[in-house]
């Protein structure tokens, strides 16, 4: 008993430290604060066609995906191959908010690497990230019939985290 | 993504160390500017996440000072811009955690380990002294210790 309080504290620290080493914890993991909350609204160039405009408003009652990406990102370039082939299980529509980047370079890339988006949209100063909260690319959000945030992945899309993730959400939704 | 991360880290790292220095300001009005760098000292960048937005060099950090400057331009009070970042980023980026039920125990945590400290040594010292018993000298003990310290026989020893 005498030492049972002591060794009780210790593996509690113990099991604690462990949690947040093995979890895979990340400290730049933000926890949005915009989830359950409405889009932020904006009103962009379209990339391929800068004189047509884009705005969440046209997306009411479809669910779909916002991902944020730029042709400087290497993230980005890994996460691409899992993009198009999600686009092409025409799951859920995937629309593009192509963040700092030139319209030239952001057309090469999607040239090279080939192109999984409905659209995608420019945003040159970033303005419109930070009204989403980004920190990095790439982001995805998922937006509701509502035009409200339901999740936010901060970092590549993954199989497993369309599957365990989103994908649970989608079909909750699509009830 | 491990390897990303790592990545990360090491350009924050990069960025941090190498070039970290305040804002240069941006505006040649130097109130509005001071009000920037007062306001962005209170916020956290959240790449680089142990400086400020006012020391952090990074491009986003920028484009929040950025964007708080110009918010400023617009006649929002400190307090409209902050809760304008905390609704978008989150209570992660004030610098300084504000006292709520999320931060009571960072608040107050060190000061329930003080006092549970302080009720265990108190109850350890107490318990201490109820062990030592003192216990009178026999007389054959007494004549031992006059001996050894060679006092004269009747001379109380203290």
């Amino acid at each position: 008993m005498r030492y049972a309080i002591p060794l009780i504290i210790f593996l509690v620290i113990v099991a604690f430290l462990a949690s947040r080493l093995r979890g895979g914890y990340d400290p730049h993991r933000i926890p949005s604060a915009l989830i359950n909350k409405p889009a932020p609204e904006f009103q962009l160039p379209e990339l391929r066609n800068p004189t047509q405009t884009f705005s969440p408003k046209q997306m009411r009652g479809k669910v779909w995906l916002l991902n944020v990406w730029g042709s400087w990102c290497v993230a980005c370039r890994e996460e691409h191959p899992f993009l198009i082939e999600l686009s092409k299980s025409g799951r859920i529509p995937l629309y593009g908010l192509n963040w700092k980047d030139k319209r030239e370079d952001a057309l090469a890339t999607l040239e090279e690497l080939g192109d999984p988006y409905v659209l995608n949209v420019s945003d040159f100063d970033g303005r419109v990230a930070i009204d989403y909260g980004i920190t990095g690319a790439p982001e995805t959000y998922l937006i509701d019939q509502n035009g409200v945030i339901r999740y936010k992945e901060v970092g590549q899309l993954t199989p497993e985290i369309m599957q365990e993730k989103i994908l649970p959400i989608v079909k909750e939704l699509n009830k | 993504m491990k390897r990303i991360g790592l990545l990360f880290m090491i350009f924050c790292s990069l960025c941090c160390i190498a070039l970290a220095k305040e804002a240069k300001p941006l505006s040649n009005d130097p109130e509005l500017e001071k009000r920037v760098i007062a306001l962005s000292r209170q916020l956290r960048c959240l790449v680089c996440q142990n400086e400020t937005l006012a020391e952090s060099p990074v491009d986003l950090a920028e484009e929040l000072r950025g964007q708080i400057r110009e918010q400023m331009k617009a006649g929002k009070s400190d307090k409209e811009i902050i809760s304008y970042l905390t609704d978008r980023y989150g209570k992660f980026i004030l610098y300084n955690p504000p006292v709520d039920p999320t931060t009571y125990l960072l608040w107050f945590g060190p000061f329930v380990l003080l006092l549970a400290g302080l009720a265990v040594l108190f109850r350890y010292v107490k318990r201490r002294r109820e062990l030592i018993i003192e216990q009178p000298l026999s007389a054959s003990e007494r004549r031992r210790a006059e001996a050894l310290l060679g006092t004269k026989q009747g001379k109380e020893i203290t």
